[in-house]
């Protein structure tokens, strides 16, 4: 019945669009114009007043010290000023940037090797079960996976149980209390959470790749390196963007996973733009600096993706 | 064409050895949950005998219930709403092609892919100033308007896919933009919708910068932020924080578990799309 229907709408159509022409054009655009913006109405008002004016607001405030209580004083740029200078505050972007390593890189070669070893394993119900367990650290929340971590990397935990039977119980310590192992420790936890993600989207990208064109290299004699480098890479090109997207996002804006494993420490070892904006703002009451240093952050965090997003969009016109 | 026999077996391999790595911690939270209360687990430890009333203890002292009840009334609130704006936004960028619609496109681009840190500051004083903070609609509302920038855009691209004389059939028919917009288009954009509804889920369940910052009374978060106040609590109790911790976890696991098709599909395609 309803390709009965649509048929007769679609022999109506042709009529109608002349009949359409007809009609005064600006009086039929206006209301039309009209009805959509009232379409867009409520979605962008949620937008624009709990999102776009909070940041312009965070904007404003960076130029401003103020304690969020008391009247403010305009201070120019010496927030920003503070933020490129203050070895604690720019430590902290410096560590996000080393999370990159961890949330983004290590993950993303990983598992380009893995989805393209696994290219052949089409037997269902292991990739169901895999699937499901690669995707489990991205379904829970990072506060939840940050809990599970702190204890795995205890001073009683796994961690140092495993080592301890493979004889390097020397090296136990307790690894997010530690000056020198903290960050990096911290950087596992994320390399945890995205890498099961990135194999699962690469191998749904190799999936996509034209078999015949492993054919044709194996007949050549091409090995295995030289495929993955000249064959599957090249076909991941819009994959690997938006894992890089995702992951690079997640390490320079991480909050959860740091605010519940270390808290930035200890001292500052692990300090993250997320948490000290939230410590500047909530404890210290440092409303303009916090605000300069997020600004700072979203700058950044655009400057990295802007350019990826090309790539994606690049892939897609290909 | 067969990857070598050498390559599938390492491929086999390398798989196991990352689906231990992805379920290993919690195996080692559930190992540390059931040991015997005040005592102070090693590491991954068999036991004879789970202590299972662990969980009975835990769900009282995390206070399950309340939490329960407050993230589906967060979730059953947002989810919703932002369906719909999502599905009428998406309708006038993607379908009408309104003019001007690329001023709310540009504006929506660049929430994209926003860290909330850049607005949570004055979205406590803006919530402070409407007298909302601590109430449960501190987080309803902002996590509405969170949600919109990847809803809208999602949406934009389903709509513009949609064959466009459909839209002319019906509206010389005589229907208005909300007919076309409620009885022609919308049913063809479900698949679309349910995808969109699992994200928004997993992003309001998941949420907790904003709700530890924009509530104070754990039982009114969502359970992701309660987990901070709770782990604060009992940091040095490793049975009882394993154990509600899982707690906390386990709704979006079992739901997960349930619907893993669905939930990998719209969790892949976000990705790609978004």
């Amino acid at each position: 019945m309803s390709t009965h229907l649509t048929n007769r709408r679609r022999a109506r159509s042709v009529s109608a669009s002349r009949a359409a022409d007809a009609l005064p054009a600006r009086g039929r655009s206006l209301s039309s114009t009209l009805a959509g913006w009232l379409f867009l109405l409520p979605g962008l008002a949620f937008y624009l007043v709990f999102v776009f004016w909070p940041i312009i607001q965070t904007a404003w405030y960076s130029f401003y010290d103020w304690n969020g209580i008391d009247a403010s004083t305009w201070v120019g740029v010496k927030n920003f000023v503070k933020v490129f200078t203050d070895p604690v505050l720019l430590g902290s972007i410096g560590h996000s940037f080393y999370l990159v390593i961890f949330f983004s890189l290590i993950p993303i070669v990983l598992g380009m090797i893995i989805a393209s070893l696994i290219r052949d394993i089409r037997a269902k119900a292991v990739s169901t079960f895999a699937q499901v367990c690669l995707f489990l650290p991205r379904v829970i929340p990072g506060a939840a996976a940050a809990v599970a971590w702190t204890w795995m990397l205890a001073q009683d935990g796994i961690v140092n149980q495993m080592l301890s039977a493979m004889g390097l119980g020397e090296h136990a310590t307790s690894w997010l209390g530690n000056q020198h192992t903290a960050l990096t420790s911290v950087g596992v936890i994320g390399f945890w959470l995205q890498l099961g993600f990135c194999i699962v989207l690469l191998s749904a990208g190799i999936g996509g790749i034209d078999k015949s064109l492993y054919e044709a290299a194996s007949i050549d004699g091409a090995g295995w390196w030289s495929q993955l480098w000249h064959i599957t890479l090249p076909g991941l090109r819009g994959q690997i963007a938006v894992c890089l997207t995702m992951t690079v996002v997640a390490a320079l804006a991480s909050f959860d996973v740091v605010f519940m494993a270390t808290q930035g420490g200890p001292g500052y070892s692990t300090m993250v733009p997320g948490v000290m904006v939230y410590r500047l703002a909530f404890t210290q009451n440092r409303v303009g600096l916090a605000s300069a240093l997020a600004l700072v952050l979203m700058v950044l965090v655009l400057l990295v993706v802007g350019p990826l997003q090309r790539l994606v969009q690049g892939k897609e016109e290909a | 064409m067969k990857q070598s026999l050498s390559v599938r077996v390492l491929g086999n391999l390398t798989l196991a050895v990352t689906i231990i790595f992805s379920i290993l911690p919690f195996v080692s939270m559930f190992s540390a949950a059931v040991q015997p209360q005040g005592s102070m687990p090693h590491g991954i430890q068999f036991t004879a005998h789970p202590h299972w009333e662990n969980f009975a203890a835990a769900w009282k002292v995390a206070n399950i219930t309340p939490l329960l009840i407050s993230s589906a009334i967060l979730v059953l609130v947002v989810v919703p709403v932002v369906l719909i704006c999502s599905a009428m936004g998406g309708y006038a960028m993607g379908s009408l092609h309104v003019k001007g619609g690329w001023i709310a496109y540009g504006l929506l681009f660049v929430g994209l892919t926003l860290p909330f840190e850049v607005l949570v500051t004055p979205l406590y004083y803006e919530i402070q100033s409407m007298g909302l903070l601590n109430t449960r609609w501190a987080l309803i509302l902002p996590m509405i308007g969170l949600n919109m920038p990847f809803g809208m855009v999602w949406m934009q691209a389903y709509f513009s896919q949609m064959p466009k004389d459909l839209i002319e059939a019906a509206s010389i028919d005589g229907a208005n933009h909300f007919r076309i917009f409620r009885s022609i288009q919308l049913p063809l954009v479900v698949p679309a919708l349910s995808s969109l509804g699992i994200l928004t889920f997993l992003a309001t369940w998941n949420q907790f910068l904003l709700a530890v910052v924009l509530i104070d009374d754990p039982t009114k978060r969502t359970m992701a932020g309660a987990l901070q106040s709770f782990v604060g609590q009992y940091s040095t109790d490793v049975v009882l924080l394993n154990a509600g911790s899982l707690l906390i976890m386990a709704p979006t696991m079992i739901l997960f578990i349930f619907l893993q098709r669905y939930f990998i599909k719209a969790m892949l395609d976000g990705s790609v799309k978004g």
